[in-house]
C-alpha cells in the first residue's frame, strides 16, 4: 500500500469532452474504484457506466501507474415512465458499488432512482471456428456437401469486454434511492431511499426485506429524511444512516428484524453562535462513509467534514471546514439552490487523509495525522502531463493577495460533488461536471 | 442485438446442448473425448440456462466417453463449470461431479478426481473454493489414508477461509462430511471446526453451523454429546443475532431427536421456553410452529408433567402476543396438543385458549384454528366448541376481504364432515347459499365447487332435499349473474346428483332458461347442456335437449350459435 503522506499531487489524465458546452447526459453522477483499484467506474446522467482499467504494464513504473484507459462502456439504465403516478423516472446513475471479485469476471451494482441492477463484466478472448453448417463468412453451406461431422475449435481473438445485466432489483422503493451498500457477508446489500432502507440478497430479485422505515403515519408530520446509508466494512450486522437533520444512526441487525430503533445516535449539539435561518439546511448530511478500519465514520454537511468515533455519540472527534467563507453567503446560495448541493467525501487507503469537493472545481484534502489541509483545482489549464498542482487559496474578504481568488469570483456552476481515492495507492479520481480527472502523487 | 434474435439464439443453443448426447454418439467415444470435451471446457461464455443444461448432461456422459475407464475425461469441463459465478450452474456441476465420482475406480479417484478437488480447494477464486466443499465427502471413503489426511487438511483450511462465502459453503457441508469420516476424526477434527464456525463473526456462517449441529449430534454417542456438542448449541440458542436463534427454533424438532430424551429434558426444555419468550417476533413465531412436534417427541414418562409445568404457561402467553404472525403460527399447531394431553387437560386448559384464538382480531389466526378442528374432535368432540365456532365462521364468511371469505369456503367441506349433517343443515346451509350470490366472482366460483364437494359427502338424497331447490330457485333471479350461477351449479352438481335428479329437476330449468333475455345466459345454457348431456339418457337427449339446441343454433347472437353448434357436435346429436 503506497499511502504515505503526499507533498505534491500532479496531473495524470482527464477523460471526457473538451468543449465548454456540456451535454446534460454527460454529467458525471458517481465515481467509484473497485476493491483493488485496478478498475474505476463512473456513472452519468444519461444512464451510462464507463469503466476504466489501470494500465497493467505501467503498474510497476511509479510515475505512470495512474494511467487508466477505457475498459468497458454500457448503457445501464434507460429513462422510464411511471404510469400510475404520471412521473418520469430518470436514468441518471445515482451510485455504483463494486462487489468483491469472486471469479474471473467483475461485478458491480448500479442504481438510478428506482431500480438497482447487477452487472457482470467479463472478458472474452477466444472464439469458435469450424462450424458444420456455416462457412467462415457466415453463409450457409449446402447440406449435401457435408460429409463428416466437425467439432469447432477455439481460436484466439482480440480481447472483447462484455457487460451483461445479471439481476434487476426493481419495485421496492416508493421514494428516490440515494444509497446502496454491499455487506461484508458477500451475499446481501442494502438500498436506501428518503424514508426506507431495504435489505436484499444478491441472488433474489423478487423479495426484499424492509429494515428501516421512518415514514410517519401522517405525512404532514414529516420532518426528517434519510440522506445516505452504508454497511460497516467488517461487521455484517452493523449499518449507519444519516439524515437531513444532521444525525447519524447506527443500527444492529442482530437485535431485531426491523431496525427502526437505532443502537447509537450520533449528533453534535448546535453551536448557538452560528444559528441562522439556514442552520438546519446546512446541517443536512449529504454523505457518510466508514473508515477502512471500521473504527470511524466521516460525514459531509454543506460546510464541513466531520470524523466520528464509533464509541462517542455526543460529538465528532475531528471537524474540518471545507469552505467556511461561504457561511456569509448562504442567502444567495439558497436563492440559486446551491445550498442543496450534495457533496460526497472519501477516505484514503489507510484512513490518514480525507477528501471532498467544493466550488470553482476546487477540491480539498485534510491530512488527519499531519494536521494539514490543501485546496487543489481540477482544470484544463493545469493539465500538462505530470504537472504539479499548485495549492489554491480563497480570499474571504479584505485585501486579496496575488494568486488568491475572491469569494465573489468563484464559479458556483463548477462543482466537484464526486471524488474517489484508490484503496491502496495515492491515486485519486475527481469528477468535474462532465470530466474525470485522475491525479497521482509526484514521483521523483 | 435484436431481442428476438437473442432469445432465438439462446433457445437454439439450449436445444443443441440438450442433444449433446446425440452429437457425442455421432462422433463416437474417441472424438468425443479428444474434440468435443476440450471444446466444451473452454466455451463457458454462455447463458446460465445453457451452462446449466451442459452441467447436467455431462453427469450422464460416462458411457458416451467410453465407460468408467474414461470417465475422468469428463472432469475438465465440469471443473470449469464449477468456477462459474452463477450458483445454480456451480451446484449442478458439483452434483454431476459427485455422480461421476461413483464411477471412478479408487485408483482413478486418487489420480484424477482428488487432484481436481485439491485444485478447486486452493483456487484463487471464491467460486472454486466453494465448489470444492461439496466434493470432499464423495471422494473420502475410497481413497488411501494419506490422501484422506490431505482431504481433511483442505477442509480445515476452507473452514477458516478469508471469505464468508467459502466458510458458508464449508459450514453447510460440515454435516455431510462428518458422516463419512471415521468416528475418531469426527471427535478430533469436526468438533473443533464446528465450534469455530458456530462462533464465526459472520451471522450467516453461524446460522449454518446450527444445521450442522443436527448431523453431528446424530453421529456421536450419547455420552459425548454433553461435552462436545451441547455447549455450542446452548450458545447458539442465546446468540446475539436473532437469525441464529431463529435457526435453532426452526430446527428444534431435529435437534430434539438427535440429542435424545435426557438432554432434551435438562437442556432443550428451558431453551425452548426461552425461544417462545424471545424478544424478536420472528423467533417466537418459529418456536410456536414447533410446539406440537416438540411436545409429541418428549419422552413418554414425564411428557405430561413437562408440558403442563413448562410449556403450557408459555403457550398461554403467546395467545395474546402482540405480533399476529406469532399468534397465527401458534394457532396452526395448538389444537394438536389436545391428543397429547388427553380429554380432561384439554377441557380445562386448552379449550379456553382455542376459544380465545377463535375470537382473535386477525382472520388468519381464526382460520388456522378452524382448519385444525379434527384433532380436537377426536379428543373431546366438537360440540364443546360449536357455540363459539359458529359466530367465528359467520364472521369470517362475511369478512370484508374476499380472500378471507375464500379461505373459509375452502374449509367448509371439511367442517361439514366433522360437524355432521344436522349441524350443517341447521347453521351453515344459509351461509353456503349466500356465497353463491357474492359480489366477487372468485367467491361464487368457490361456492359452486363447495356445493359439489358437499354433495359428494352427504349424498344425492340430501342434495335433493336441501340444496337443489334453492339452486334452481335462483333461475328466476332478476340479476343475470345469479341466473348464470344456477347453470354453473348445475354443471358442478349433475354428476354427483345422478341421472334421476338431473333429468327430472335440473333439465327443465336449464331448458327454460334457453329463452332468457340475456345472451350470456343463453350460451351458458348450451354449455350446460353439453356438460350434463352425458348424465342424461338418450331419450331425454333426443326429445328434449336436441330441439332446444337446434333452436339456439339459429339464435341472433354469434356466441349462442357457436356454443349451441359445439354442443350438438360433442353430444353427437346432429
Amino acid at each position: 500500500i503506497m499511502c504515505g503522506p503526499v507533498r505534491d499531487w500532479c496531473f495524470s489524465q482527464v477523460k471526457g469532452a473538451i468543449d465548454d458546452d456540456v451535454a446534460e447526459a454527460d454529467i458525471i453522477s458517481t465515481v467509484e474504484f473497485n476493491h483493488t483499484g485496478e478498475l474505476l467506474a463512473t456513472g452519468d446522467k444519461g444512464g451510462r457506466v464507463v469503466i476504466f482499467q489501470q494500465e497493467i504494464e505501467n503498474k510497476n513504473l511509479p510515475q505512470f501507474r495512474s494511467e487508466y484507459n477505457v475498459y468497458s462502456t454500457f448503457q445501464s439504465h434507460e429513462p422510464e415512465f411511471d404510469y400510475l403516478k404520471s412521473l418520469e423516472i430518470e436514468e441518471k446513475i445515482n451510485k455504483i458499488r463494486w462487489l468483491p471479485q469472486k471469479n474471473a469476471a467483475q461485478f458491480l451494482l448500479s442504481t438510478n432512482d428506482k431500480t438497482i441492477k447487477l452487472w457482470k463484466i467479463s472478458e472474452r478472448d477466444k472464439r469458435p471456428e469450424g462450424y458444420n453448417l456455416k462457412e467462415e463468412d457466415g453463409r450457409y453451406k449446402d447440406p449435401n456437401t457435408i460429409t463428416s461431422l466437425r467439432v469447432p475449435v477455439l481460436i484466439p481473438m482480440d480481447l472483447m469486454v462484455e457487460a451483461s445485466p445479471r439481476r434487476v432489483f426493481a419495485n421496492a422503493h416508493t421514494y428516490h434511492i440515494n444509497s446502496i451498500s454491499v455487506n461484508s457477508d458477500d451475499e446481501t446489500y442494502l438500498s436506501a431511499d428518503d424514508l426506507r432502507i431495504n435489505l436484499w440478497h444478491l441472488e433474489i430479485t423478487d423479495r426484499s426485506f424492509n429494515i428501516v422505515d421512518i415514514k410517519p403515519a401522517n405525512m404532514e408530520e414529516l420532518t426528517e429524511v434519510i440522506t445516505a446509508a452504508e454497511f460497516h466494512p467488517h461487521q455484517c450486522n452493523t449499518f449507519v444512516y444519516s439524515s437531513s437533520k444532521g444525525t447519524l444512526r447506527l443500527c444492529d441487525m442482530r437485535a431485531s428484524a426491523l431496525c427502526d430503533k437505532h443502537s447509537k445516535l450520533f449528533e453534535e449539539p448546535e453551536d448557538p453562535s452560528n444559528r441562522s435561518f439556514f442552520s438546519e439546511i446546512i446541517s443536512s448530511i449529504s454523505d457518510v462513509k466508514f473508515s477502512h478500519n471500521g473504527r470511524y465514520m466521516m460525514t459531509r454537511d454543506y460546510l464541513s467534514v466531520k470524523i466520528w468515533d464509533l464509541n462517542m455519540e455526543n460529538r465528532p472527534v475531528e471537524t474540518y471546514q471545507v469552505h467556511e467563507y461561504l457561511r456569509s453567503k448562504l442567502c444567495s446560495l439558497y436563492e440559486n439552490d446551491c445550498i442543496f448541493d450534495k457533496f460526497e467525501c472519501c477516505w484514503n487507503g489507510n484512513d490518514s487523509v480525507v477528501m471532498t469537493g467544493s466550488y470553482n472545481n476546487f477540491f480539498r484534502m485534510f491530512d488527519r495525522g499531519q494536521r494539514r489541509d490543501v485546496t487543489l483545482e481540477a482544470s484544463r489549464e493545469n493539465s500538462k502531463p505530470m504537472q504539479v498542482l499548485k495549492p489554491r487559496k480563497v480570499c474571504a474578504g479584505g485585501k486579496r493577495k496575488k494568486d488568491e481568488i475572491s469569494v465573489d469570483s468563484l464559479d458556483f456552476n463548477k462543482k466537484i460533488l464526486h471524488t474517489a481515492w484508490h484503496p491502496q495507492d495515492n491515486i485519486i479520481a475527481v469528477a468535474t461536471t462532465n470530466n474525470l480527472y485522475i491525479f497521482q502523487d509526484k514521483v521523483n | 442485438m435484436n431481442v428476438k434474435v437473442a432469445i432465438l439464439s439462446i433457445q437454439l443453443r439450449l436445444n443443441s446442448i440438450k442433444k449433446l448426447s446425440t452429437i457425442a454418439l455421432a462422433l463416437g467415444v474417441e472424438r468425443t473425448r479428444t474434440e468435443l470435451l476440450p471444446f466444451l471446457t473452454d466455451t463457458i461464455y454462455d447463458e446460465d440456462e445453457v451452462l446449466l443444461a451442459l452441467a447436467e448432461q455431462l453427469g450422464n456422459f460416462t458411457m458416451l466417453v467410453g465407460g468408467p475407464e474414461y470417465v475422468h475425461c469428463l472432469l475438465p469441463p465440469l471443473e470449469s463449470l464449477a468456477t462459474v459465478e452463477e450458483t445454480v450452474v456451480r451446484d449442478k456441476a458439483v452434483e454431476s461431479l459427485r455422480k461421476i465420482s461413483q464411477e471412478h475406480s479408487p485408483v482413478d479417484l486418487e489420480v484424477h478426481f482428488e487432484p481436481l478437488v485439491k485444485r478447486l480447494a486452493s483456487g484463487d477464486w471464491f467460486t472454486s473454493r466453494t465448489s470444492a466443499c461439496g466434493l470432499f465427502s464423495v471422494c473420502y471413503p475410497r481413497v488411501s489414508s494419506t490422501v484422506k489426511a490431505e482431504i481433511r487438511q483442505h477442509f480445515r483450511t476452507l473452514c477458516s477461509d478469508d471469505t464468508p462465502m467459502v466458510r458458508r459453503a464449508a459450514a453447510s457441508k460440515l454435516g455431510e462430511f462428518a458422516k463419512v469420516l471415521e468416528l475418531d476424526y469426527v471427535k478430533s477434527d469436526i468438533i473443533s471446526l464446528f465450534t469455530a464456525l458456530a462462533s464465526d463473526e459472520q451471522d450467516s456462517v453461524r446460522l449454518l453451523a446450527v444445521e450442522a449441529c443436527v448431523s453431528i449430534a446424530t453421529l456421536l454417542p450419547q455420552e459425548d454429546l454433553e461435552t462436545l456438542v451441547m455447549p455450542t448449541l446452548r450458545q447458539a440458542a442465546e446468540d446475539k443475532s436473532w437469525r441464529v436463534r431463529y435457526m435453532v427454533a426452526d430446527k428444534f424438532s431435529e435437534l430434539q431427536k438427535a440429542v435424545g430424551p435426557e438432554i432434551t429434558k435438562n437442556d432443550l426444555v428451558p431453551a425452548f421456553q426461552n425461544l417462545l419468550k424471545d424478544c424478536e417476533a420472528e423467533v417466537r413465531a418459529a418456536a410456536a410452529n414447533k410446539v406440537k412436534e416438540f411436545c409429541e417427541n418428549l419422552p413418554e414418562d414425564n411428557r405430561e408433567q413437562i408440558i403442563m409445568t413448562h410449556i403450557l404457561p408459555c403457550v398461554k402467553e403467546l395467545v395474546s402476543d402482540t405480533n399476529q404472525h406469532v399468534k397465527s403460527a401458534l394457532a396452526s399447531v395448538i389444537m394438536g396438543l389436545s391428543t397429547i394431553l388427553g380429554k380432561d387437560n384439554t377441557i380445562e386448559h386448552l379449550l379456553p385458549l382455542f376459544l380465545a384464538q377463535l375470537k382473535d382480531e386477525c382472520p388468519e389466526v381464526r382460520l388456522n384454528i378452524i382448519s385444525n378442528l379434527d384433532c380436537v374432535n377426536e379428543v373431546i368432540g366438537i360440540r364443546q366448541l360449536s357455540q363459539s365456532l359458529l359466530p367465528a365462521i359467520v364472521e369470517l364468511a362475511e369478512d370484508a376481504k374476499w380472500r378471507v371469505r375464500l379461505a373459509i369456503i375452502e374449509y367448509m367441506p371439511l367442517l361439514a364432515g366433522q360437524l355432521g349433517v344436522e349441524f350443517f343443515d341447521e347453521k351453515l346451509n344459509t351461509l353456503c347459499m349466500a356465497w353463491l350470490i357474492d359480489h366477487v366472482y372468485a367467491i361464487r366460483e368457490a361456492a359452486t365447487c363447495n356445493l359439489m364437494k358437499l354433495v359428494e359427502k352427504f349424498g344425492a338424497e340430501w342434495a335433493q332435499n336441501t340444496i337443489v331447490p334453492k339452486v334452481l330457485g335462483m333461475a328466476n333471479d332478476p340479476n343475470y349473474l345469479h341466473r348464470m350461477t344456477t347453470l354453473f351449479c348445475i354443471n358442478a352438481l349433475s354428476e354427483a346428483c345422478g341421472q334421476d335428479i338431473t333429468t327430472k329437476q335440473m333439465l327443465p330449468v336449464v331448458l327454460k332458461m334457453s329463452n332468457d333475455q340475456v345472451a350470456n345466459v343463453r350460451f351458458n345454457v348450451a354449455k350446460s347442456l353439453q356438460k350434463i348431456g352425458p348424465v342424461l339418457d338418450s331419450n331425454a337427449l333426443q326429445t328434449e335437449v336436441k330441439p332446444v339446441l337446434e333452436k339456439l343454433a339459429t339464435d341472433t347472437d354469434m356466441d349462442v350459435k357457436y356454443f349451441a353448434q359445439e354442443a350438438i357436435s360433442v353430444l353427437a346429436l346432429a
